[in-house]
């Protein structure tokens, strides 16, 4: 069944780009076209920008935009590099037929990595363009000026011409050059910073309006003709197989199309929705459950992964004499943080459509990875791969490895077997037990203070049940091909982070192991990328730990580390020092840091204890310092945040707007992770399936406040050449030690355990007073 | 054959559903509209929301059959000869959706909330809007715009 071109132009909503559009993008855009879809060449100016003849231009990047205005910030820096008006331009992102392979998003890299050739190829355009006008006027390119899309005679402003005019609805037809595509480069320099006008300012993003309205046509709103409804039925319980299925009380359902079972895989397709939702669980299986437990109860699991024979172990970081130093010191604490799997339980569990039309595969995905996923379930399927294509759209959040990899991969394997277009959904049960989850971590600290309180060694031990940490896209590790039986050889080996500061400490040890659960593949307990994989984790324990070192020293715990920052005048290239010196200092200035040691010993309000806590790390060049203030309930232990602060240091801002808000919700996250979040599981399931048993950050946990500073401690902070470094993940590694650490301010007692829900706090509470 | 009639955004629609469908597959699946969406089949998250006679309703637990006869407001039917409502506008004003995708409830849920109570304390806002849930966080953003759009149509 071929879809008509209007029935898909209404689906997918992107006929908005395709007016007046390069006829061979335009056919792209407008699928299905009959394939094969070849990847764009990231050598061809073409592949990146089109300019029509009415002076506007359209942008085709491989990234994704998750929500936080990176396409908007893509849009500003190419438009200020081809010297566009913002307005007058737009950007497709993410669809693997029509956008080169840029990687998708991930890792907080977009401007920080992928910015640099979008940057440079705009460049190059521009280079183009202006030559075109210097043989056009007859006059050298030196002598022409270029604002807003419009070339001019400097000596003559009334000979001038329009990009548009210029190329006169052809292709630009340049060569670039570059081993990667990041490394995609013309001939033409960058502007350097001071010449940016558009960089800075805050356009709004264009995909708002559509969302508040309900005319963005998402990833889960596609449609084609002939589109069907899957649900997957999963097994019962972690590691069950198949013995037998049942299907006589589904078969006379309305609308009931098709079981499909491989191994320990099923799911039933329908034609309407709420038909396949009925079959799904009406289906009889008979599951056999696994011989062995597949894992310890969540009640277990810090007792387990202590005792476990770790999977792997890094080889020491060590520098100075640690255990001569720390034999040697006035006082020595040691304490143990422990942080459960947390997991990205998306608002919209996962889904994705399949059109397998034409012998071909196009899949509608908000998966953050596109071209990934298009790579593994050409793999998956056994199909060439310019037959396979992924259409980027909007979807729930996507912060690292979800489940929308595994449902693009079901969409496209039912699509195959039922040879009609599938669209898969999972429930809610299913997204929040099934999700890949953030990596459950245990950390020992140990540290050493002279008499003068000078911290002078410092260990950190990190077991991190990480073991098979799922890669993204992966055709052998997807739920579907281990459901079908699929065995990697070797699992992931996984891995335990170190913290990421700048603190001067002569004497260290740093060391870190991985253990693994029982059952390896087939598990709901699946390690993936969680927004800052391991930072908050990592980040609870370390900067914990030195807030701890500062009361026993009994210092502000902002001059402790200060101190600790400013011991050393060595940096590395991106001056992580000094800028980290500089966020620390902005965040206490913008809080109105008054320097004292925790706790604050202040006297209660009723029932309520105040108080502040520091925290601060860096993620690749991106630095960050938070405070939170907190109000703790002395009688239901319950904490709120009151305020919160984040001096954050990215480098060259792009968009201010848009990063502040990135900044508040990146930092909100891990404040739900703080103070909710936790996977809990019996000895054969996870048992936290929505969101009553899993809880989330609410609007009434806000913050009255939040105040971001945006800093730039660049040594240099005018120098032509300031990088745009990645700017979300960053914030979400210090919220949770900072908040453990006001409630420390607050109350005197250390919350060693995430989340800090009422009643841990309560029992903290209650256990100091006795 | 149509058995069921729905008035949604002031339009009837004939529609030939079982009547234990829940109200949000036949909004999205049956009518195209998508502003309303599927977050959790169970009430909980609100990503579902629709208005009816002045509540915000849970369309994923709500059956079509048992809201026929009723005017049925979605996010679509919000926007006035084209004028999007001042929470909309607010919405765009404050920048607030990052994913967006629970929006839907967080816009529906506040305009109810405001239908009641034109000008909420902040405590009100907190205490209307808790059980709509947001995995973005944008919940202090959403709390200036409910704001904002009171002061609008104050």
């Amino acid at each position: 069944m071929t879809p008509s071109r209007r029935d898909f132009l209404k689906g997918t909503g992107l006929l908005v780009v395709s007016i007046g559009m390069d006829p061979l993008r335009l056919a792209a855009l407008q699928g299905p076209s009959p394939g094969p879809y070849p990847d764009p060449d990231f050598r061809q100016l073409d592949s990146w920008i089109v300019v029509r003849e009415d002076n506007t231009a359209t942008f085709f990047v491989g990234k994704t935009d998750l929500g936080q205005g990176t396409g908007t910030a893509f849009r500003q820096i190419m438009s200020d590099e081809l010297d566009m008006p913002y307005d007058r331009t737009s950007v497709v992102m993410g669809s693997t037929d029509v956008t080169v392979d840029q990687g998708g998003s991930g890792g907080s890299d977009a401007l920080q990595t992928d910015g640099w050739p979008m940057r440079r190829v705009a460049a190059e355009a521009r280079r183009v363009l202006v030559e075109l006008a210097a043989v056009k006027f007859g006059v050298p390119a030196g002598e022409l000026t270029v604002r807003d899309g419009v070339v001019s005679v400097a000596s003559d402003p009334s000979r001038r011409v329009t990009y548009g005019e210029l190329l006169g609805g052809k292709r630009f037809n340049v060569t670039l050059s570059g081993d990667d595509v990041n490394s995609t480069t013309g001939r033409a320099k960058v502007k350097p910073v001071q010449d940016l006008r558009i960089v800075g300012q805050s356009p709004r993003r264009d995909d708002i309006p559509p969302k508040v309205d309900g005319t963005l046509t998402w990833a889960v709103d596609v449609t084609v003709p002939g589109m069907v409804h899957a649900r997957n039925v999963k097994p019962p319980v972690a590691g069950a197989t198949v013995a037998g299925i049942d299907e006589s009380p589904v078969r006379n359902l309305p609308g009931f199309i098709k079981v499909v079972r491989k191994g320990n895989y099923v799911a039933v397709v329908c034609e309407r929705e709420e038909q396949a939702i009925r079959a799904a669980r009406q289906l009889k299986v008979s599951w056999q459950r696994p011989a062995a437990a597949p894992f310890p109860t969540s009640d277990d699991l810090f007792r387990y992964m202590r005792s476990a024979t770790p999977t792997w172990s890094s080889t020491p970081v060590v520098i100075g004499r640690p255990d001569a130093a720390l034999a040697a010191a006035a006082t020595v604490i040691e304490a143990e943080y422990e942080v459960p799997f947390q997991g990205h339980t998306a608002i919209g569990p996962a889904h994705a459509m399949a059109d397998p039309s034409n012998d071909q595969l196009t899949i509608y995905s908000n998966d953050m990875k596109s071209y990934g996923l298009r790579n593994g379930v050409a793999r998956f399927l056994d199909m060439p791969r310019d037959r396979v294509r992924v259409v980027w759209k909007e979807g729930p959040q996507a912060y690292g490895r979800t489940a929308a990899d595994d449902a693009g991969f079901e969409a496209a394997f039912l699509a195959k077997e039922v040879g009609r277009p599938v669209r898969v959904q999972w429930t809610r049960q299913e997204e929040t037990a099934w999700d890949t989850k953030g990596p459950a971590y245990v950390v020992r600290m140990r540290g050493g203070l002279d008499g003068q309180g000078n911290l002078v060694a410092l260990e950190y031990e990190a077991r991190a049940a990480d073991h098979n940490h799922l890669g993204y896209n992966e055709h052998d590790t997807v739920l579907i091909a281990q459901l079908t039986g699929m065995r990697r050889s070797t699992p992931a080996r996984g891995s335990a982070a170190a913290p990421s500061e700048m603190y001067v400490v002569p004497n260290r040890r740093v060391a870190g192991h991985v253990v693994g659960l029982p059952l390896v593949w087939e598990t709901p307990l699946r390690t993936g990328n969680l927004r800052d994989p391991n930072g908050p984790q990592v980040t609870f324990a370390s900067e914990s730990f030195i807030d701890e070192l500062a009361a026993a020293a009994g210092a502000d715990p902002v001059a402790f580390r200060l101190k600790l920052l400013t011991a050393s005048t060595e940096d590395d290239s991106g001056f992580k020092r000094a800028r980290s010196i500089a966020v620390v200092k902005a965040a206490a200035e913008a809080y109105g840091w008054d320097p004292r040691p925790s706790p604050s010993r202040a006297a209660p309000s009723g029932d309520i204890l105040t108080g502040r806590g520091f925290a601060y790390s860096y993620r690749s060049q991106t630095v960050v310092a938070q405070i939170a203030e907190v109000e703790v309930h002395r009688q239901t232990g319950h904490v709120w945040v009151k305020r919160l602060v984040c001096a954050h240091d990215c480098g060259l801002v792009v968009n201010p707007e848009a990063l502040r808000r990135t900044i508040e919700c990146g930092m909100l996250h891990s404040l739900s992770r703080a103070l909710h979040e936790e996977v809990r599981f019996d000895a054969e399931k996870v048992t936290s399936v929505d969101w009553v048993s899993h809880p989330t950050l609410t609007h009434a946990d806000t913050p009255a406040q939040i105040d971001v500073v945006l800093v730039n401690g660049d040594p240099k902070p005018d120098r032509p050449d300031l990088p745009h470094y990645g700017a979300g993940e960053a914030v979400c590694k210090p919220v949770l030690a900072a908040v453990a650490n006001a409630i420390f301010d607050a109350t005197g007692v250390r919350i060693r355990r995430v989340p800090f829900r009422d009643a841990r706090v309560l029992a903290a509470l209650r256990a100091a007073r006795t | 054959m149509r058995n069921l009639t729905l008035t949604v955004n002031g339009r009837r629609h004939a529609v030939d559903v079982d009547p234990s469908t829940p109200l949000l597959y036949v909004l999205r699946n049956d009518l195209g509209l998508t502003g309303p969406r599927f977050g959790c089949g169970l009430g909980q998250c609100g990503a579902c929301t629709v208005i009816i006679r002045g509540q915000a309703v849970r369309s994923c637990i709500r059956t079509a059959g048992s809201v026929q006869g009723a005017d049925i407001t979605t996010l679509e039917g919000l926007a006035k000869d084209g004028v999007l409502h001042p929470l909309q506008q607010a919405w765009i004003d404050e920048q607030v959706p990052q994913c967006g995708f629970c929006q839907n409830g967080q816009i529906l849920t506040a305009k109810v909330l405001l239908d009641r109570n034109p000008s909420p304390t902040d405590a009100d806002i907190r205490q209307a809007m808790a059980g709509t849930l947001c995995r973005c966080m944008t919940y202090y953003r959403i709390q200036a715009a409910i704001k904002r759009a009171a002061k609008e149509m104050a």
